[in-house]
């Protein structure tokens, strides 16, 4: 038993999380184990993005425990949670980068708060990350909005990465990419997550990025997690609304392409 | 924890790394890395041996390859050994960091730089005025085409915001011109009684609410609440690309949007401007009662004497005018707005410091006019 929890990054049980009268999320139960992609796949407005945003400690939840890297988490916790967050790094939808700062201090932003380092290191550092991300080191020099939306996400991910984390969330990565930039984007994520040994849980709609770098894929439907598993297994669910997701003309005609 | 090392290993060219390589670390192994051990030059050969090192990061990892790339500037040919499995990929991979360094921003002149930005600011206001004018042109046209069709005209719009901008802001322009009525008459008394012509402070109220203090802080005030309003109201909608989704309906947003937001200023701002004046002579009775001891009766008759009803209409005429201003800058800024949240919020501030400006400069105007014709 100890064995187990020791190889999941994230563990959720029985969670509820709601606003108002509505529960969004009832009784939700998941594990993501350490240096695995898993995906995470729902209709719009049921809930992805609320259970993503509950795990890092945006949206207070109503019931239920989640453990990061097996330390149960209290939200209450400022000191606590601060600690906490150096484990993750988290890739908003938009971005999220600091409009007033350019692309290389968004990056050192995280290192300059956490860690003791010269500024030389911190360049030399944060012009790593950029080219690790297939940045040019040049990017480092310009402001947010001169990005475009595949460099936004890549310089938004260095910035996930500045201080090593451990898990990686990613919001909907290839949303607003076109098909070339998100499948550069996916397989980006796939070589620095063999590289550095991450964990990466993402909220995706992207079929491709589920087919091509997701290890397991979790479907979310009324709340719950109905099904996870390899793609295989979700493409074969008899879950109604799973089998729909797979098997809608749009999700057919991109199997027939790939056979 | 222990703490990383980087020490001589068995031979004189072989180098030890040990402990934790991450950022938790950062701070000693900033400092190994800094002070390399020397190696003998004769040796060309350098090992550095990493199967005791613990864990590594990015950090550790572009540490050691600087230990490297040191090394190999001194001409030696540094290799590593003993690399565990699962480091080897972040390895290469920072191995091919850094080889390049950014190309450094150009320094530009300090005079240059400011020399150029007054003659943008300069050239700025020509732009920033032709826009002025080419929205009063629209305005106008569209009134045109109002007055020959009047079904044209919003008028649910048109009452709404009227609804808006003067039934809402009536609370807020009592208050405000009630405690400056006061304050200008505690100013006055408490002066002038230093030479016995406290009684006169009612001319001063008077003349001063009527003329000038009750249209210019009331119009201060609207450009403040209404005209920023205009500008984000309308500023959304460009970013939301609405107005564009207007123009290609074939109708035209001035008509729509700006001619009933720019008529229910017109009527609010005279409406408002009657109101704050009597409460600001309202506001200087009161404090003439308590602070200068003189009875409502009296202030009422000096008053009387004091004011004609020139003084009011100097102040009422000013109205429409400095509403037509307001309304102007507010809508040609909004449609400025370009489709960033950070243009909304500059050129929201740019419509009320700009409106504010010509509002009084307007005055200003319009005391030389009234001067001149004697009124």
């Amino acid at each position: 038993m100890q064995e187990q929890s020791q190889a999941l990054a994230i563990s959720v049980r029985d969670l509820t999380v709601g606003f108002g009268e509505r529960n969004v999320l009832d009784g939700l139960s998941l594990d993501v184990r350490r240096g695995e992609i898993l995906g995470l796949v729902g209709a719009s407005g049921g809930g992805k993005s609320v259970l993503l945003r509950t795990i890092i400690g945006l949206i207070p939840p109503r019931g239920g425990r989640i453990a990061i890297m097996g330390a149960q988490t209290d939200y209450g916790d400022t000191a606590a949670m601060q600690d906490i967050g150096r484990h993750w790094g988290i890739l908003f939808q938009q971005g999220a980068l600091f409009s007033s700062l350019t692309v290389q201090q968004n990056v050192q932003f995280p290192m300059r708060e956490n860690l003791e380092i010269s500024q030389t290191l911190l360049d030399e550092l944060a012009t790593a990350k950029l080219e690790m991300v297939g940045l040019s080191p040049d990017d480092g020099n310009k402001f947010p909005s001169e990005l475009s939306g595949g460099m936004t996400k890549r310089a938004a991910l260095a910035r996930a990465l500045a201080l090593d984390p451990e898990i990686v969330f990613l919001d909907e990565p290839t949303s607003g990419l076109d098909p070339i930039s998100a499948s550069d984007f996916d397989a980006l994520i796939s070589t620095l997550q063999q590289t550095l040994g991450l964990t990466v849980f993402m909220v995706t709609h992207d079929l491709d990025s589920l087919n091509t770098v997701c290890d397991r894929v979790a479907a979310l439907s009324d709340g719950k997690i109905v099904e996870v598993g390899p793609i295989e297994q979700l493409v074969s669910s008899q879950h109604p609304w799973v089998r729909s997701y797979f098997h809608n003309a749009r999700a057919r005609t991109r199997a027939a392409e790939s056979h | 924890m222990s703490d990383p090392t980087l020490t001589r290993g068995g031979s004189p060219s072989s180098l030890i790394a040990s402990g934790p390589w991450t950022a938790a670390q950062s701070v000693s192994l900033e400092r190994l890395a800094a002070a390399l051990p020397t190696i003998d030059a004769q040796k060309k050969d350098v090992v550095i041996d990493l199967s005791r090192v613990e864990h590594l990061d990015t950090l550790g990892a572009w540490l050691l390859e600087r230990v490297l790339r040191r090394y190999q500037l001194q001409d030696l040919k540094p290799t590593l050994v003993g690399v565990p499995e699962r480091f080897r990929g972040l390895l290469e991979k920072i191995h091919d960091v850094n080889r390049r360094p950014p190309v450094p921003q150009r320094e530009r002149n300090k005079l240059a730089v400011g020399l150029e930005r007054i003659g943008r600011a300069t050239a700025g206001l020509y732009t920033d005025f032709g826009h002025f004018l080419a929205m009063l042109g629209a305005i106008g046209v569209s009134l045109g085409g109002a007055v020959l069709r009047p079904r044209s005209l919003r008028a649910t719009s048109t009452v709404y915001h009227l609804y808006r901008v003067g039934w809402q802001a009536v609370p807020i322009i009592f208050l405000i011109t009630f405690l400056i009525g006061g304050i200008i008459a505690q100013q006055g008394i408490f002066h002038f009684r230093k030479f016995g012509a406290d009684a006169y402070v009612v001319d001063m109220v008077g003349i001063l609410v009527l003329r000038e203090i009750g249209v210019l802080i009331v119009s201060i005030m609207v450009a403040g609440r209404s005209g920023s309003a205009y500008t984000a109201e309308l500023g959304s909608m460009k970013m939301r690309e609405e107005i564009d989704a207007l123009r290609t309906m074939g109708r035209d947003p001035v008509s729509i949007l700006v001619l009933p937001r720019v008529i229910a200023l017109v009527c609010a701002l005279p409406i408002l401007t009657f109101l704050g004046s009597m409460a600001a002579l309202y506001g200087g009775g009161l404090v003439a009662w308590f602070y200068g001891g003189m009875s409502p009766d009296i202030f009422i008759a000096r008053l009387r004497e004091a004011v004609s009803v020139t003084h009011f209409e100097v102040g009422i005429i000013k109205a429409p005018f400095m509403a037509l201003v307001i309304g102007a800058v507010a809508c040609s800024e909004g449609f400025r707005v370009k489709g960033s949240a950070e243009s909304l919020g500059m050129q929201t501030t740019t419509s009320v410091v700009k409106s504010i400006f010509l509002v009084i400069v307007l005055d200003g105007l319009f005391a030389v006019f009234f001067a001149s014709i004697g009124m």
